[in-house]
């Protein structure tokens, strides 16, 4: 069977997508407002990521589209030379999917951040995923509400102080990558706003995968949460909290690799010693497992404690996207019995006054 | 006429006909009124009756009447269904105030509709249902047949329940789902009274059950019973004929609000020549228009069932931002819901329809009863100057083309436009007269395509205007050279840049304003014929009294009319299709009238509305209880007025 005979798709994310022989430049994504976040604000480094690997792409410039929410990280569609829309607080992934259905010649990303998609959005993301909407969602996770000036926020970690709960917060934070995996996600990544490599690879292969795709950019807030990544950013800290997953290898990190990934004896996996674990009972990384029990486990390591961070793409798998069969019931029907107004209209039981 | 082998009396083409003899009372109209158990078929009944009316070529006008439970406990007043068919040889213009004959399948049917019935009407039982238990479960101390509590009415009993099991004995079907047939007996019963054709009643049962051939003949075989037994036995003395009405010439059909809608917005699609994107949720009584809609994928219809309403919204605007004709359908409750992005859609400036079929309120209120109380919600339910146009159908049959109105001024203008339409007027049914779709308006729209900075730069701001309709220039996605960023902050007009300078905002909030105050809107007509009946009246033709009415009270209002006109006196009527804006007319007609009446099934929020801004002393006549006016009542207001007007 191939996979057409599956049902699988056989599309890239950008097949239907127009693109252009002529080389773009990333100034030529630039649009002409000032950007206006904080002066060392993560999103900086993010925004000029975007810019410089959408020229990759090669697609036409007016066929991209940026649809937000609200948030600092809503601002970033103002910033970019493509269609764009500012919407309202948590309902992008909604408008968003009401245009991918209706406009597959489109390139559709959403920017939101850990308030607009995991607070007020968090219903809409998880439907969206489930769906397999071909959208590519960048959620920028600064833990905390920049633009409304300091509240705590569903990646907050407990006991956070902040203007909204002076003696710390109650709640227990979600887990992006978890939650995105339990609502069937097809496709699930992280990278750091600072790793432009890293982030420029996983943006890559979440562009060209057909279906929705979670990027998870932990992102500096130097105002209201300043330095909350600056474990991962550190040197020497860095290298023994960050686990690169990288497909077709074992899963080990640390200064000389000297640590690594294994299963635990519950189904799920906890990192340890490599002398200790053993080089052949390491997890090799397959992002392509159908179970979504892989990725999960994957994102239960260090919780988002930052002790450890898994970074990359947790699940790459195919799955028929809504807005692809949506279009395709619309063409059967139509070769099926070409829409007749007129024969609608009087239907089959009428009657005659003369 | 043969007689086929299992003796029943059939003419040639296979249909149904009485032949003893019996009194037959000719008739202008009649209203009936069918009620049973939540599961006993009421509706079907209803339905089919009403087309086999409208297959003889009555007019008509119906009245679905069911509680929002899906199922509740048998026997039971919450459980009461009800269907009310008006049918008569003249035009009609609501459901009948009254019903003259009611058709009470149980105790509880009969207890929560007796009232209705006036002295003198016939009331129909199912004797079967009338045993102690039944009767302990609605309170009925005695027998209601038994003791003299219906003598005022003409009451027949008949064991429908046993007719119907004696009836299907030989199919083979078991005694409860033979049972169940009971409902296909009154309607054979009905049909005998009254002379109905019954070749499309028999037609609809064989294609409903097409796949279960035993269950078509056995529902057929209870509707013969019901017919022969009335035919057959003597119970019945009298028949009663209503003629084919007199409507202009044409090839109607029986269509319901719903159903229209849903029409109408297919049709939108075609004469704008844009796909549609219908984004909604389920909702009582809104629902039809989704599952109808998901029908039509072939005219390049999408429907999309939701999480939400606001993702159901949500999705719409976002087909619309692509070039589509964006839709979303819902109930009050789900315009509170969907206020944000209704706001988003404003400042937006992108074409986008939104269908509220109002419902009893506030918050769950009565899903399945009518009211019509989102006007003020319609004009202010979002947050700051966030206007929007408003359409209402008047009629079943009208909504097709407020539809096709409310996507004109949708796309013209680009904005969201609220449509509202109300439960009795989506259930309810009459007949239509079938539109000739080359005489459909052409709503097809140009996409912006070159920039349009006017300083020469060669770029394109979102917000230049037309300078007739204020409306924006609409460039999508995928237009080379037209990259923009549109958002709900306040945008520098023109440019469209995000600008929080003061009197930029001053500008863009009057500007909006302008734009939805400056649609063409028609002027409203006046309907102040001379009275017929008794002579004139003392003014000399012209009314004193205007009534003004909007949405599916149209009907009710005209019945109320029509009955103070033929006493001789002089009543004005006027109806708005269009509350946002109104028509530019309108303060000049109020002027002109002594008094001005609003009824209206809200606690008076036209008539406030009306007050503000034309400074009228509008007498606002209210009720809010689930149903429609009924003729009788306005007609009672309406001439109390008068003689007040009159005699001052």
């Amino acid at each position: 069977m191939t996979a057409t005979d599956l049902g699988l798709p056989t599309m890239g994310g950008l097949d239907l997508v127009p693109t252009t022989d002529e080389p773009q430049k990333a100034k030529e994504y630039k649009s002409d407002q000032e950007v206006r976040w904080c002066p060392g604000c993560g999103d900086y480094v993010v925004l000029n990521t975007i810019q410089s690997f959408l020229p990759t792409l090669g697609l036409k410039r007016e066929n991209i589209v940026f649809i937000s929410g609200i948030g600092c990280s809503s601002r970033f569609p103002y910033y970019m030379n493509t269609y764009g829309m500012h919407s309202i607080h948590g309902r992008a992934p909604s408008i968003a999917t009401g245009l991918a259905t209706t406009r597959p010649d489109l390139s559709v990303w959403v920017v939101t951040g850990d308030g607009d998609a995991l607070s007020i959005g968090g219903n809409h993301l998880i439907h969206a995923l489930r769906r397999n909407v071909n959208l590519k969602i960048l959620l920028f996770n600064n833990r905390i509400y920049g633009l409304t000036k300091g509240q705590y926020s569903p990646t907050s970690e407990p006991g956070k102080v902040t203007k909204s709960t002076p003696m710390g917060s109650l709640d227990t934070p979600f887990n992006p990558v978890s939650l995105a995996l339990g609502a069937e996600a097809t496709f699930v990544g992280r990278a750091l706003d600072s790793d432009k490599k890293g982030l420029t690879e996983v943006l890559t292969a979440a562009a060209q995968h057909r279906g929705s795709a979670v990027v998870e950019i932990y992102q500096n807030c130097p105002i209201f949460n300043d330095g909350a990544f600056d474990v991962l950013k550190d040197s020497d800290e860095a290298a023994q909290r960050i686990i690169p997953l990288t497909p077709g290898e074992p899963i080990r990190f640390g200064p000389e690799g000297e640590l690594g990934v294994t299963s635990t004896g519950y189904g799920g996996f906890e990192v340890g010693k490599v002398a200790d674990i053993g080089e052949d009972n390491l997890v090799v990384h397959d992002p392509s497992i159908e179970d979504t029990a892989y990725g999960f486990a994957l994102s239960r390591i260090g919780d988002q404690n930052l002790s450890l961070t898994p970074t990359g793409i947790f699940r790459q798998v195919a799955r028929p996207t809504y807005d692809d069969q949506a279009r395709a019931q619309v063409e059967q029907a139509q070769q099926a019995n070409p829409g007749d107004l007129q024969a609608l209209l009087t239907g089959k039981d009428t009657w005659t006054v003369e | 006429m043969s007689t086929s082998a299992n003796g029943s009396a059939t003419d040639g083409a296979g249909a149904l006909s009485a032949t003893r003899p019996t009194e037959v009372n000719q008739l202008d109209r009649v209203v009936i009124r069918f009620a049973g158990d939540s599961g006993d078929g009421m509706q079907l009944t209803g339905d089919r009756f009403t087309s086999e009316a409208a297959a003889f070529g009555n007019d008509l006008a119906t009245l679905p009447n069911f509680p929002a439970e899906i199922r509740a406990p048998q026997g039971t007043i919450p459980g009461v269904s009800s269907f009310q068919v008006h049918f008569a040889d003249y035009d009609i213009l609501t459901p009948g105030d009254r019903p003259d004959v009611l058709v009470a399948m149980n105790p509880a049917a009969l207890k929560a509709n007796i009232a209705d019935v006036p002295k003198g009407g016939t009331i129909i039982v199912n004797t079967d249902e009338f045993g102690k238990r039944n009767l302990a479960k609605v309170d009925y101390e005695s027998n209601p047949l038994e003791d003299d509590s219906l003598s005022a009415f003409e009451v027949h009993e008949v064991a429908m329940s046993t007719l119907t099991q004696g009836a299907l004995e030989n199919t083979g079907l078991g005694k409860k789902d033979a049972e169940r047939c009971k409902n296909m007996f009154a309607l054979g019963l009905l049909s005998w009274m009254y002379h109905r054709p019954t070749e499309g009643t028999e037609q609809f049962l064989r294609e409903k059950f097409a796949k279960k051939p035993e269950i078509a003949d056995a529902n057929i075989l209870a509707f013969r019973a019901g017919w022969y037994y009335g035919e057959t036995t003597e119970a019945f003395g009298t028949t009663f004929e209503v003629a084919p009405a007199k409507l202009p010439a044409g090839t109607y059909r029986q269509i319901t609000g719903n159903t229209a809608l849903a029409y109408g917005i297919v049709a939108a699609g075609q004469q704008a020549k844009l796909p549609v994107l219908l984004g909604t949720y389920p909702i009582t009584p809104a629902s039809d228009v989704l599952h109808e809609l998901s029908k039509h994928k072939n005219f390049g219809i999408t429907t999309f069932q939701a999480e939400d309403e606001i993702a159901g919204v949500g999705a719409a605007l976002g087909a619309s931002y692509g070039g589509a004709l964006g839709v979303t359908s819902t109930s009050g409750p789900g315009i509170a819901l969907k206020a944000e992005t209704i706001g988003l859609g404003v400042m937006t400036e992108l074409p986008l329809v939104v269908i509220d079929v109002q419902r009893g309120g506030p918050s769950t209120g009565l899903p399945t009863k009518t009211e019509q109380a989102d006007l003020l919600q319609a004009y202010f339910g979002r947050n700051s100057e966030s206007p929007v146009p408003i359409v209402a159908p008047a009629t079943p049959a009208d909504c097709f083309d407020i539809a096709l109105e409310a996507t004109r001024i949708a796309l013209k203008y680009r904005t969201p436009v609220l449509l509202l339409s109300d439960g009795a007027v989506a259930n309810g049914s009459e007949p239509w007269l079938i539109p000739d779709v080359s005489t459909l308006p052409d709503l097809s729209v140009e996409f912006a395509s070159e920039p349009n900075a006017p300083d020469g730069s060669g770029e394109h701001w979102p917000y230049v205007r037309d300078p007739e309709t204020l409306a924006r220039e609409w460039a999508i996605p995928g237009t080379p050279g037209l990259q923009h960023r549109i958002g709900g902050l306040e945008k520098a007009d023109g440019k469209g840049n995000i600008s929080y300078d003061p009197d930029n905002h001053d500008h863009m909030v009057r500007l909006r304003q302008a734009k939805i105050d400056g649609i063409d809107v028609p002027d409203i007509e006046v309907d102040d014929p001379p009275p017929s009946g008794l002579g004139g009246t003392a003014s000399g033709g012209k009314a004193r009294v205007l009534v003004l009415g909007w949405g599916s009270t149209y009907g009710p209002i005209g019945a109320a009319a029509r009955r103070v006109r033929k006493k001789g006196m002089a009543v004005a009527q006027a109806h708005l299709r269009h509350l946002n804006p109104l028509p530019a007319n309108l303060g000049e007609v109020l002027a002109s009238y002594d008094r001005v009446v609003v009824p209206e099934m809200n606690l008076g929020q036209l008539a406030m509305l009306l007050r503000a801004k034309y400074l009228t002393d509008v007498q606002s006549y209210t009720k809010v209880a689930g149903l429609p006016f009924k003729a009788e009542e306005l007609e009672g207001v309406f001439t109390d007025i008068i003689r007040e007007v009159t005699s001052e």
